[in-house]
C-alpha cells in the first residue's frame, strides 16, 4: 500500500473531550493519493477533515498513525506541502505582492531580490491580479482577491503536495467560479498533487479526479472514494450534460444526506480503507435517457 | 462663514480663541493683588506685598519665554543654565533609562508571550514589583549605585519596564496562530519567525506599551530630578521655586509640557507606522 506518492497509514485522532473522556475523531484510516491526483475530501462539519489535512500539513501530531509521502515519514510543517488556509491567512501587514515574495523568499532562499519579485508577478497575475492590486495590503482587497493572492503563494512555492481546506468557503458563487477555473488551469499546468476540502459538491465533482467522502464523527471513516468518470477539461456548464453527472451526484448526495449517518458511530476493528466506487454510465450501451433519479450503478473495487 | 470650515480649522479657531481668552483673563486678574496700597498691616508685615510672591502674568512669562529661548544653551555656573540645558539632561537620562528598559523588556516579554510556563513563574514578580511608585527605589538605588545619575537612570529605567514588557508578552502570546502556521509551513527558522512574523504582528501592542512607558518616564524624570538636584529640568523647577521666581517656575512647566507633548507625538507616529487592519 506504500507505493502511494501520498499514503496515509492508521491514521488515529483522539483529542480530550473536555469532561475527563476522550474523543475519538477518527481511528485505523487509511488511504492513498497518487501524484498529479486533484483528490477532494467531503463530508459533514465536524467529521475531521480538518484536523486530517492539519496531519499532512504536519501542523499537526496524529494520535497514532503516519503520513508518508514519497516514501519519507512527515513530521511537522515542510515546503513540500503548501497549505491554502480557509481563512486565507495572508499576513495582514504586508502587500499582496510581499505576501507571495514572503513565500518565494522562504523557498528560494539564494535568489536576488528582482528574482523573487519577478516570479511573485507571475503567480500573480496567473490568478488575475496585475497592476496597482498587487501593492494593495489585504484589508483592501476584496474576499476573492485574497484568496487569490493566497492560491499564487502557495502555487510559487511549487510545492510536491498542495492541501487547500475550504479555499472558497467564504466567496460568493461567481468569484467562487473564476478562481475555480484559475485554479484548474494552474494545475492543468503543473501537475501538481492537490488534497482539498469542500462543502460544495459541484465543486468536488468539477475539480476532483477522486473524492473521498467521510462519515459523521465521531469514530469517523473515510467511507468511500468515489471517482470521477467526467473526463477534462471540465467547464462548469459542460460537465453538467455529461451523462455520469448526475449520477455521481445523486451517489454523493445519498451519501451525504443519509448513508453518512448510518455509517457513523461504528467502532471498526483493524485498518479501514475506502471502498472504491465507480459510476460511469458511458461503458454501458447508450442510455438514451440516463433519468437523475435511478439509483446509479456501482461497482466496488476492493483496493 | 464658518459652516464652509472643515471640522479641523473650527477646533483650530476655537483653540486659539480660548487661549486668548485664558489668558486674557489671567493677566486681568493679576494687578488686583499686585495693588500694595490694599494690603493690610498684616500682610505687608508677613511678606503678602513682596513683590516676586505673586502669581506672575502672563505677559510675564513670555518674556521670560522669550529671553530664555533665545539662548536656551548659556551656561553660567551650576545653578544657573540655560533651559535646553537642562531640557537636555532631563531628556538624557530618559533616554538611556528608556532604551535600557526596552532592551530588557521587549525581548523578556517576548520570551513571556511565547511560553506559557514564563508567563506563570514571571508574573508574580511582575504583579509585586509593578504598582511600586518608581520613586521609592531611589534610596535604595542611591545606596547600592552610590550614584545619583545613575540613579536617576535607574528610576526610570524601573518605572519604564513594566508597560513595555507586560504589552510585549500579550501583544506575543495574542499572535493568531494562523500567522504562525503560515511561518511554519514555509520552514522559517525561531529567529526568523520571530523577526518576520511575531514581530510585526505584536508591533501595535508594542508600541502601544511604548507609548505609555515613555509617558510615564517623563512624568517621573521631573520629580527624580527634584530628590537628586544639580541638573535637569526638575531640578530647575525646584531651583527656581527655591528663589521664588514663579515666573520661571510656570515657563518651565510649560516646556514640560511641550517635550512631553512632543515624545508622545513621536511614538504616535511609530505607532501609525506599524498599524496593520486585519
Ligand atoms: N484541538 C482540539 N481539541 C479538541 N477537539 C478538537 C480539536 N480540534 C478539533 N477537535 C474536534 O475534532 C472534530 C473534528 O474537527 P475538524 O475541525 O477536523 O472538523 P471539520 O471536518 O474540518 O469540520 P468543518 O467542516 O466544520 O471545518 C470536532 O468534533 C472538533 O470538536
Ligand atoms: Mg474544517
Amino acid at each position: 500500500m506504500s507505493k502511494h506518492f501520498l499514503s496515509i497509514e492508521n491514521l488515529t485522532q483522539r483529542f480530550p473531550d473536555g469532561q475527563g473522556g476522550t474523543l475519538t475523531v477518527f481511528e485505523n484510516a487509511c488511504f492513498g493519493v497518487e501524484k498529479g491526483e486533484f483528490v477532494v475530501i467531503l463530508g459533514h462539519s465536524g467529521c475531521g477533515k480538518s484536523t486530517i489535512m492539519n496531519i499532512l500539513a504536519g501542523l499537526a501530531e496524529p494520535t497514532e498513525g503516519v503520513v508518508k509521502m514519497d516514501g519519507f515519514e512527515v513530521s511537522g510543517p515542510s515546503l513540500d506541502r503548501g497549505v491554502v488556509f480557509q481563512n486565507y491567512s495572508l499576513l495582514p501587514w504586508l502587500s499582496a505582492l510581499s505576501n507571495v515574495t514572503f513565500g518565494v523568499r522562504a523557498r528560494y532562499r539564494d535568489w536576488t531580490k528582482a528574482r523573487v519579485i519577478e516570479e511573485s508577478k507571475t503567480y500573480l497575475s496567473m490568478v488575475g491580479l496585475e497592476g496597482d492590486v498587487i501593492h494593495r495590503k489585504p484589508s483592501q482587497l476584496s474576499g476573492g482577491m485574497r484568496q487569490r493572492v493566497s492560491i499564487a503563494r502557495a502555487f510559487a512555492n511549487h510545492p510536491k503536495l498542495l492541501l487547500l481546506d475550504e479555499p472558497f468557503g467564504a466567496l460568493d458563487a461567481l468569484t467562487r467560479g473564476t478562481i475555480q477555473d484559475e485554479l484548474l488551469k494552474i494545475w492543468g499546468g503543473t501537475e501538481q498533487t492537490v488534497f482539498m476540502i469542500t462543502h460544495d459538491i459541484d465543486e468536488a465533482i468539477l475539480l476532483a479526479d477522486r473524492i473521498l467522502l467521510m462519515t459523521n464523527g465521531p469514530f469517523a471513516r473515510v467511507a468511500e472514494s468515489v471517482e470521477i468518470t467526467i473526463p477534462r477539461p471540465r467547464t462548469r456548464t459542460g460537465i453538467v450534460d455529461h451523462p455520469n453527472y448526475y449520477a455521481i451526484r445523486n451517489h454523493l448526495v445519498h451519501f451525504l444526506g443519509e448513508r453518512s449517518k448510518a455509517l457513523s458511530g461504528q467502532k471498526a476493528e483493524g485498518p479501514q480503507r475506502p471502498e472504491t466506487v465507480r459510476i460511469d454510465r458511458t461503458e454501458r450501451a447508450v442510455d438514451p435517457d440516463p433519468a437523475p433519479a435511478d439509483t446509479p450503478r456501482l461497482r466496488a473495487v476492493n483496493t | 462663514m464658518l459652516g464652509t470650515l472643515s471640522v479641523n480649522q473650527r477646533a483650530a479657531i476655537l483653540s486659539i480663541v480660548l487661549l486668548a481668552v485664558g489668558l486674557l483673563v489671567w493677566e486681568a486678574a493679576i494687578p488686583a493683588q499686585k495693588a500694595a496700597e490694599d494690603l493690610t498691616e498684616y500682610e505687608r508685615l508677613t511678606g503678602g506685598g513682596a513683590p516676586k510672591a505673586g502669581i506672575p502674568p502672563p505677559s510675564d512669562v513670555i518674556a521670560k519665554a522669550w529671553e530664555q529661548l533665545s539662548d536656551p544653551f548659556y551656561d553660567a555656573g551650576p545653578n544657573d543654565k540655560g533651559i535646553g540645558i537642562q531640557i537636555g539632561y532631563s531628556l538624557f537620562r530618559v533616554l538611556s533609562g528608556y532604551a535600557a528598559a526596552a532592551l530588557v523588556a521587549i525581548p523578556l516579554g517576548f520570551l513571556i508571550g511565547m511560553s506559557p510556563v514564563a508567563y506563570r513563574a514571571l508574573n508574580p514578580f511582575i504583579q509585586v514589583m509593578r504598582p511600586i511608585s518608581p520613586l521609592a527605589w531611589m534610596p535604595l538605588a542611591l545606596f547600592v549605585i552610590q550614584d545619583s545619575e545613575l540613579s536617576a537612570i535607574f528610576v526610570i529605567f524601573i518605572c519604564s519596564i513594566w508597560p513595555m514588557l507586560l504589552n510585549t508578552a500579550f501583544g506575543v502570546a495574542g499572535v493568531r496562530s494562523d500567522w504562525v502556521n503560515v511561518a511554519r509551513t514555509h520552514e522559517l527558522g525561531h529567529l526568523k519567525t520571530a523577526f518576520t512574523v511575531i514581530l510585526p504582528a505584536a508591533a501595535p501592542t508594542i508600541v502601544t506599551g511604548m507609548r505609555i512607558s515613555i509617558g510615564i518616564a517623563w512624568l517621573v524624570i521631573v520629580a527624580a530630578e527634584m530628590l537628586v538636584g544639580g541638573t535637569g529640568i526638575g531640578y530647575y523647577v525646584w531651583n527656581e521655586w527655591n528663589n521664588l521666581d514663579l515666573t520661571s517656575v510656570i515657563f518651565s512647566i510649560l516646556v514640560i509640557g511641550v517635550v512631553g507633548m512632543l515624545l508622545d507625538a513621536a511614538f504616535a507616529a511609530l505607532q501609525r507606522g506599524v498599524a496593520y487592519v486585519e
